[in-house]
């Protein structure tokens, strides 16, 4: 029982789960899950309470029992006593504090980054401003390799994402060429396949490798099937670079997503066995985002930015290259607008990069959220500030298999511009050759002799 | 002066290949204007499309050709936001309109609802259509049809719902689909045997994309027609049914 005190209102919150569901900021997805804070009084004091609790209290109190959850059991068995003794007498208001410190670098943070649980780091990001979340954020540099190296301080990514709603080769080679064209795709070309097929995976993967192999590009490609066609694909001989699969918090949750974590560590050994990234081999690409575990109705009452941090315990373990918050991707009764959209990227990112975790986010929102191009450039830009490892890249921002609207290849460029950042450096490298760029980034126009061009017309 | 200013011409060539929005050329580094206002017509469209309401006068008039009974219900959403936040209300009726079904004592093979979904323009254009070639199918197969229910603020599951009181042994719901940026009209068939409350997404089949540049009326209604005399001789419906004449998944 947690409980406090305002002008002799007593707020009782009996257990961990329900403190953190009252403490968390305002969203449509916990009001529906019934868990939110009644009043903004209530919400604050939630916070006060959890403020004051000692971060000792999150290794005695399980929000989801261990025996009936195997990403419980993840966080316990791997928590770090021994780094943990370095802030074992913080409560989660000195946490906060502590981060925001002029002394507390990359360095320190890093360091105690297995002492924390997902439980904590979600915790303290519910006492943070969106101003905080950023200010920490960025302070923390997670660089992952397999054929170029993504993360670095002053360096961001873009995955591309040439989606076409019947996997049209054409159809796609084409958002291909135009995405490279304009410097996108150093974090992934990452295909959402229309269907689940492993013979069209098959045919695309192969398709990309070629254009990889031809111009000799330091770039690596995915196909964004369920982990268990993926490993299929392996099996069957594909060149496949990268394992993708969507993760949440909760064991039930994914259950629902067809996978555990037997399955996961399988599909982890198989890819890192085909040892194709020359630069690295971090080899998994995980997505994730806010709401899944109650669409799932597998959220156990925790709240919904617990469960999404929840996680991230299990992206950490199998070192992934990318890992994506598809924020608003979920619609308008979890995350409604612009204003709730942009506060979810904000934790997911500073989540994920407390627990080491090599952040990208799908910028985007559905048409029926209360939210529009304007609030996206808004995150865009805070994002970019906060130090976020990729975003997006969608021919003018509208993904005509999946329906929605992320960032465009143009977004990245505004981006790179207003804040001085630069692709991967092996792909910089890459658009100089090609005269896609010059030396300072800008973009060379493009003549109908373009070798990339000429390809795919001849 | 132009192409200067917009970067576009070589890449043009690439825009035969997909619909995406590629080939769109740059200002400096950022969308030129034409293409920044076309997204945003589709997007206001797509907007308006969500809170666009069930035209009754329309579609009364145009329902009248079937001479069925027309019955106007409702959900649990009170309001388009409570809709958006509430999906669980719009996948139940409101205490009026459980009462109405309740009094109703007329049970039929099948029973067909009509809701406005995220989309009522696409119920308002598509929906009486896609009827005129369905329902002449039904009958001449000695379906028995019970009322039609235009539903305000539904969702998918308020047919199991609808269903259920009505005694309907197959629920067939016509909804507006999610709006997306190159189409804010397009209406999804849900079909289900036995319908009752509680079921979910894998006892259904659906038809989807049915609008004027989409899925055709003609080819709509014979996809459903198939579905429906699938379930009537397997007794459910869902994943089971299979693509067995073709015309499934075009």
């Amino acid at each position: 029982m947690y409980q406090y005190t305002v002008r002799h209102k007593v707020y009782k919150f009996q257990d961990l789960k329900t403190l953190l569901a009252k403490a968390s900021p305002y969203r449509s997805g916990d009001v529906l899950a019934g868990i939110c804070a009644e009043t903004y009084e209530e919400r604050v004091a939630a916070q006060i309470a959890l403020a004051n609790l000692p971060l000792k209290n999150f290794l005695n109190e399980d929000i989801i029992p261990y025996d009936d959850d195997e990403i419980t059991r993840l966080i316990i068995d791997n928590h770090d006593k021994t780094s943990f003794s370095l802030i074992s007498s913080f409560t989660v208001g000195e946490l906060r504090d502590w981060l925001l410190m002029n002394t507390t670098d990359n360095h320190s943070i890093t360091a105690i980054e297995t002492a924390l649980t997902p439980e904590m780091v979600a915790a303290v990001s519910k006492l943070m401003r969106n101003q905080d979340l950023i200010a920490v954020a960025q302070k923390i540099e997670v660089v992952t390799k397999f054929r170029n190296t993504i993360g670095l301080k002053g360096h961001f990514s873009t995955r591309l994402q040439p989606n076409h709603p019947t996997d049209d080769n054409k159809g796609i080679m084409a958002s291909i060429i135009d995405g490279l064209l304009y410097g996108s795709g150093d974090a992934v070309i990452g295909i959402n396949p229309a269907t689940d097929s492993p013979t069209i995976a098959y045919n695309l993967l192969q398709l990309i490798d070629n254009l990889r192999l031809q111009f000799d590009i330091p770039i690596q490609s995915c196909i964004l099937s369920h982990i268990t066609t993926t490993l299929q694909l392996i099996n069957n001989g594909a060149p496949v670079d990268l394992c993708f699969q969507s993760i949440g918090g909760t064991e039930k949750t994914n259950s629902s997503f067809g996978i555990n974590l037997n399955i996961l560590n399988e599909a982890y050994d198989a890819t890192l066995s085909l040892k194709r990234g020359n630069v690295g081999n971090n080899v998994m690409y995980f997505e994730t985002g806010q709401g899944s575990a109650l669409s799932a109705n597998a959220h156990h009452l925790v709240d919904q930015q617990t469960c999404e941090t929840r996680a991230y315990a299990i992206a950490r373990k199998y070192k992934p290259l990318l890992v994506n918050s598809v924020v608003g991707f979920i619609g308008p009764e979890y995350l409604y607008d612009g204003k709730q959209i942009i506060r979810a990227a904000l934790e997911d990112h500073f989540c994920g990069k407390m627990l080491g975790l090599p952040m990208g986010v799908d910028i985007c929102y559905t048409n029926h959220a209360e939210a529009d191009q304007d609030d996206m450039d808004n995150l865009l830009t805070l994002l970019g500030v906060a130090g976020c490892n990729f975003i997006m890249g969608i021919p003018g921002s509208d993904d005509i298999m999946l329906n929605y609207q992320s960032t465009s290849f143009h977004d990245a460029l505004y981006l790179r511009k207003v804040l001085g950042l630069r692709p991967a450096p092996e792909f910089e490298n890459w658009l100089i050759k090609q005269g896609i760029t010059d030396k300072l980034g800008n973009l060379i126009p493009i003549n109908s002799s373009n070798k990339l061009l000429s390809g795919l017309l001849g | 002066m132009k192409s200067d200013l917009i970067n576009t011409d070589p890449l043009i060539a690439l825009k035969q290949f997909t619909d995406a929005r590629i080939a769109i050329g740059r200002v400096g580094d950022s969308i030129p204007i034409k293409e920044s206002l076309e997204f945003k017509l589709a997007h206001a469209h797509a907007r308006d499309a969500v809170y666009s309401v069930l035209d009754f006068e329309l579609l009364n008039k145009r329902l009248a050709e079937f001479n069925l009974p027309i019955l106007s219900l409702h959900s649990k959403a009170f309001s388009r936001h409570n809709y958006l936040k509430r999906p669980d209300y719009g996948r139940q009726l409101n205490d009026k309109s459980i009462n109405e079904l309740k009094d109703y004592n007329n049970e039929s093979d099948i029973t067909i609802i009509i809701a406005d979904g995220l989309s009522a323009t696409a119920i308002n254009e598509n929906a009486s259509e896609l009827l005129s070639a369905l329902i002449p199918m039904l009958i001449s197969a000695n379906f028995t049809i019970g009322p039609l229910c235009l539903v305000e603020q539904g969702r998918v599951a308020i047919g199991d719902e609808v269903g259920y009181y009505l005694k309907a042994k197959y629920s067939i719901v016509l909804i507006g689909e999610r709006p997306g940026l190159s189409a804010a009209d397009s209406l999804g068939a849900y079909l289900t045997y036995c319908p009752k409350p509680g079921l979910t997404d894998e006892s259904r089949n659906c038809v989807s994309n049915i609008r004027l540049q989409g899925l055709n009326y003609k080819l709509a209604a014979e996809k459903i027609f198939y579905l429906v005399t699938e379930s009537f001789k397997l007794k459910l419906s869902g994943i089971v049914i299979k693509d067995n004449n073709g015309l499934i998944n075009q």
